[in-house]
């Protein structure tokens, strides 16, 4: 089922990056009765601007009113809500506040929730300054205002898109890793792709190439009606007993560059704060600095002063694929058999389901492949929030192995040994959360080299 | 969902959390003083802690009469307990601490409770990570504490790397070249942000010994490449900038205690020393927890958490001995200057009951020249000559403290000289 390495299977249709949205396209086409393969250049999956994000639904209460992307996250957003429950998808139903510190940002508020309300998201609520600190009794006396949107939520960024992936592998598709699309061609009847994991013939081509999307559309079309400017943001993620001081998502009010710095627990059960954001030319550096991070942990302890006593559990930095233009860039050429889905700059995780949708109608998909699967297969997702059940509560566990984020032996052989295998200590711990907890392996990475030994294209450690 | 592993009690008279040195002194001990049920609780396959994995001497001078390396140090600790008839479950990890004694655990059969009539908390020390020192840069395989590094090179023979660098310099961050020496791997550099090395200077002959550079004053520190590490960066004072080529990173030392659980309970937490606040005896703010060894304080060697676990242990029988003393009152200790990171105990029980730490122990944040001074009230109860650094053993007697007072709080600083 997954990676079989064989050219000869020509497929309906070839999608190029395995992020959040390549995953969603996957298994939205696979359902609607396509043949499909996912190329990703990278060694794993989720590797460039789905590797780090604020992991928030959004609701697209201050999305561009009438834009694609709010089109997008409000489809996205209804089909998750469903599809959550039937593919186990742990979702923490936190609601968001959006808060005002000085009179500024106070005047900007009844805009906003009006633009809210135009944006279908009808249930927001203006509260005072009171009821914000009896709701959120940590947060600076300082707050001045701001409303509430109760329908923002937060997700696992990672287990979500790999639940899609996952269900398109399990109804047919295939994934290809290490699969770098060089240069195509078409001749009017379909695509012959040139990779560097070999050729691969497909009817249709969609490009969700997130950082490197023009580049794909230079490579395959010759030309790109957009450019990628990377926009880093760089995160700081406060120990497990930080959860405790947040309840809402904390959002400021938002500027037209950026939703700004946002304050909130994560359903792993820390506390987030971030993301800066920063233009580079650069589409791999997601590196982080000192100084950003020390900005981060010094805004974060502005808003909740307790967070002065908290520990750093880690600090990452996510890619996402800014351009020229503020809305999503997806566009289908249907004489070439072509969908470029571009500019998903910073609400793919909460638009990926509804773009799906979306590419899905502009292809006619449904009428155009086999017609919808009658009973697609569920995957088997492995929830791992820390407001659910985990394996560890769970009998015949093997033992947990990662002691700061309870990962049990189990869990990581199941991910190993699974349908979609990470190829990466990065992978597993994407899939697993070894690693990720306060120790940031000083117990298990011992334990982790033997458990993964043989299964990594980098190993932890080889021996002597 | 809640199958009992059946090897595990539903109620014992103590409970240890933590299999390393300490723990299982302790727990040794307090059988030997003739207690009932002791049960070790050990999160890891083996029990035995972080000596298991030093595949270095010096251990056991002083506990065996003998000069052993970490591993044989460890067994002959776990040998003792079970001899002594300790209870050990392995892979039996401790979810949540509860008031009077009662315990979450998870284990490979599933999770169930056990309460006790005393837990002692021993889950010891780890190194700050790379994350909490903020050092930048991009996010490559090849990025390990030394603990770590320990763990796979002794425990599993294998080699992460074959020319990293260091960054730290304390006595650990000297255990990490001896460690990589044991596989042929040759660090290229140590990497300080101070303007000195932290351990003592004795030290420094070794680096040249092993042709490791040493910078000092180091700022910025980043790391680079992208699957594995390339090189790492940093800049002198003066801005300069120094490359060094290399295949990993060592983030070594700024121990901190392994606090997690106590974090997420109910028992007072001590910010400076970063683990529980104890009295003399070891006793937490909910008298069915004690705690010792490095989970008090970073970091103490083995032998000292040994003989600190069998003290503890002596405490902790009398106290369940039912025997009665008088407690007249409790003083806390408490700190005017921020040279000053931490004292253990933080709190002084005032009893007729005798035993309990002779000396308090201090960590400093800061170097100090000068004299450490205690007040009760307006009074100076004591003071004696400080001339020393961070990280550095700190010993003091409690007693002029125990027998001046009846303030409810004693006041610690420090005068600097000149």
């Amino acid at each position: 089922m997954a990676e079989p390495q064989t050219a000869s299977r020509k497929f309906d249709v070839a999608i190029i990056g395995a992020g959040v949205v390549g995953c969603a396209l996957a298994r939205r086409l696979t359902l609607d009765g396509a043949q499909v393969v996912v190329l990703e250049k990278a060694p794993d999956v989720l590797d460039g601007a789905s590797k780090g994000n604020s992991a928030i639904l959004h609701t697209g209460f201050d999305a561009p009113p009438g834009s694609l992307e709010q089109a997008c996250i409000a489809r996205g957003y209804r089909e998750y809500l469903d599809l959550s429950e039937e593919l186990g998808l742990p979702i923490l139903k936190t609601g968001a506040l959006v808060l005002a510190w000085n009179d500024e940002q106070v005047a900007k508020l009844p805009s906003l929730m009006e633009k809210a309300r135009k944006n279908g998201v009808e249930d927001v609520e203006e509260l005072d300054r009171a009821d914000i600190l009896k709701r959120e009794p940590h947060l600076s006396e300082t707050v001045a205002g701001g409303f509430l949107v109760p329908g923002e939520y937060l997700i696992d960024p990672w287990t979500t898109a790999h639940a899609y992936l996952l269900q398109a592998l399990e109804n047919g598709a295939e994934v290809r890793r290490d699969a770098e699309v060089l240069s195509g061609n078409f001749d009017g009847a379909g695509w012959t792709l040139s990779t560097t994991a070999g050729p691969v013939e497909a009817g249709q081509v969609i490009n969700s190439a997130g950082l490197y999307g023009d580049i794909v559309d230079q490579r395959l079309l010759g030309q790109s009606s957009f450019k990628v400017t990377p926009r880093k943001g760089q995160f700081v993620v406060f120990d497990k007993t930080a959860a405790a001081l947040a309840s809402a998502i904390l959002l400021p009010v938002p500027t037209e560059k950026t939703k700004g710095i946002v304050v909130c627990r994560t359903i792993f059960g820390n506390l987030l704060v971030g993301p800066t954001a920063e233009d580079q030319e650069s589409r791999t550096d997601a590196s982080t600095d000192a100084e950003m991070l020390q900005g981060l942990r010094d805004r974060g302890i502005e808003m909740i002063p307790e967070l002065e006593a908290q520990e750093v559990t880690t600090v990452y930095a996510g890619l996402r694929p800014a351009t020229e233009y503020q809305d999503f860039q997806i566009q289908y050429r249907e004489d070439q058999a072509y969908v470029t889905v571009g500019g998903i700059r910073s609400t793919g995780l909460s638009a990926a389901l509804g773009i799906a949708r979306h590419v899905s109608e502009l292809m006619g998909a449904e009428a155009r492949f086999s017609g919808p699967l009658e009973a697609p297969i569920l995957p088997r997702v492995n929830a791992l929030s820390n407001y659910h059940e985990r394996d560890w509560e769970r009998p015949d566990n093997g033992g947990i192995v990662c002691h700061c984020e309870l990962v049990t032996r189990r869990e990581i052989e199941a991910a190993l040994d699974g349908p979609l295998p990470p190829a990466t200590l990065a992978g597993l711990k994407r899939r697993t959360r070894v690693c990720m907890g306060r120790c940031q392996g000083f117990y298990c990475t011992g334990e982790l080299a033997k458990i993964t030994a043989g299964r990594f294209k980098t190993p932890i450690g080889d021996k002597k | 969902m809640m199958r009992r592993d059946t090897d595990i009690p539903e109620t014992c008279d103590v409970a240890v959390v933590g299999g390393g040195t300490s723990g299982l002194a302790l727990a040794a001990e307090l059988k030997r003083l003739g207690i009932g049920s002791v049960v070790v609780l050990e999160r890891e396959q083996d029990a035995g802690g972080i000596p298991r994995h030093c595949g270095h001497y010096p251990f056991g001078v002083r506990e065996y009469g003998r000069l052993l390396k970490g591993p044989e140090y460890a067994r002959r600790n776990v040998e003792a307990a079970v001899k002594a008839g300790v209870a050990i479950h392995t892979q039996t990890t401790v979810t949540a601490l509860h008031p009077d004694g009662e315990l979450s655990l998870s284990t490979p059969a599933g999770v169930c409770t056990l309460k006790a009539r005393r837990v002692v908390l021993c889950t010891g020390v780890r190194e700050s990570s790379r994350a909490q020192r903020f050092v930048g840069g991009e996010r490559p395989q090849g990025v390990m504490s030394t603990g770590a590094l320990q763990s796979l090179v002794y425990l599993g023979g294998m080699r992460p790397f074959r020319n990293p660098v260091i960054l730290g310099s304390e006595l650990v961050s000297f255990s990490a070249i001896a460690t990589c020496t044991h596989l042929g791997i040759r660090p290229v550099a140590m990497i300080e942000e101070e303007s000195r090395i932290v351990a003592r200077p004795v030290f420094r002959p070794y680096l040249m010994m092993h042709q490791v550079r040493l910078f000092t004053g180091a700022r910025k520190t980043r790391i680079i490449g992208r699957d594995r590490v390339e090189a790492v960066e940093f800049e002198n004072a003066s801005g300069a900038l120094t490359h060094i080529e290399t295949d990993g990173v060592i983030i070594s030392g700024r121990f901190r205690p392994e606090s997690a659980l106590l974090r997420a309970s109910h028992l007072e937490l001590d910010r400076g020393s970063g683990g529980p606040a104890i009295d003399q005896f070891g006793q937490c703010s909910d008298p069915a927890y004690y705690s010792t060894g490095n989970l008090l304080r970073p970091a103490e060697t083995s032998s000292w958490c040994w003989h600190e676990g069998v003290e503890t242990a002596r405490n902790i029988a009398e106290d369940l001995s039912g025997s009665a003393w008088t407690v007249r009152g409790s003083v806390s200790l408490t700190i005017s200057d921020p040279a000053i990171r931490f004292v253990v105990p933080q709190r002084l029980t005032l009893t007729d009951r005798p035993g309990g730490m002779t000396q308090m122990q201090v960590g400093l944040s800061a170097p100090v020249q000068g004299r450490m001074s205690a007040k009760s009230g307006d009074r100076e109860i004591w003071s004696a000559r400080l001339h020393s650094r961070p990280v550095r053993r700190i010993l003091f007697p409690l007693d002029p403290l125990r027998t001046a007072s009846l303030e409810k709080t004693i006041e610690l600083s420090v005068s600097r000289r000149g």
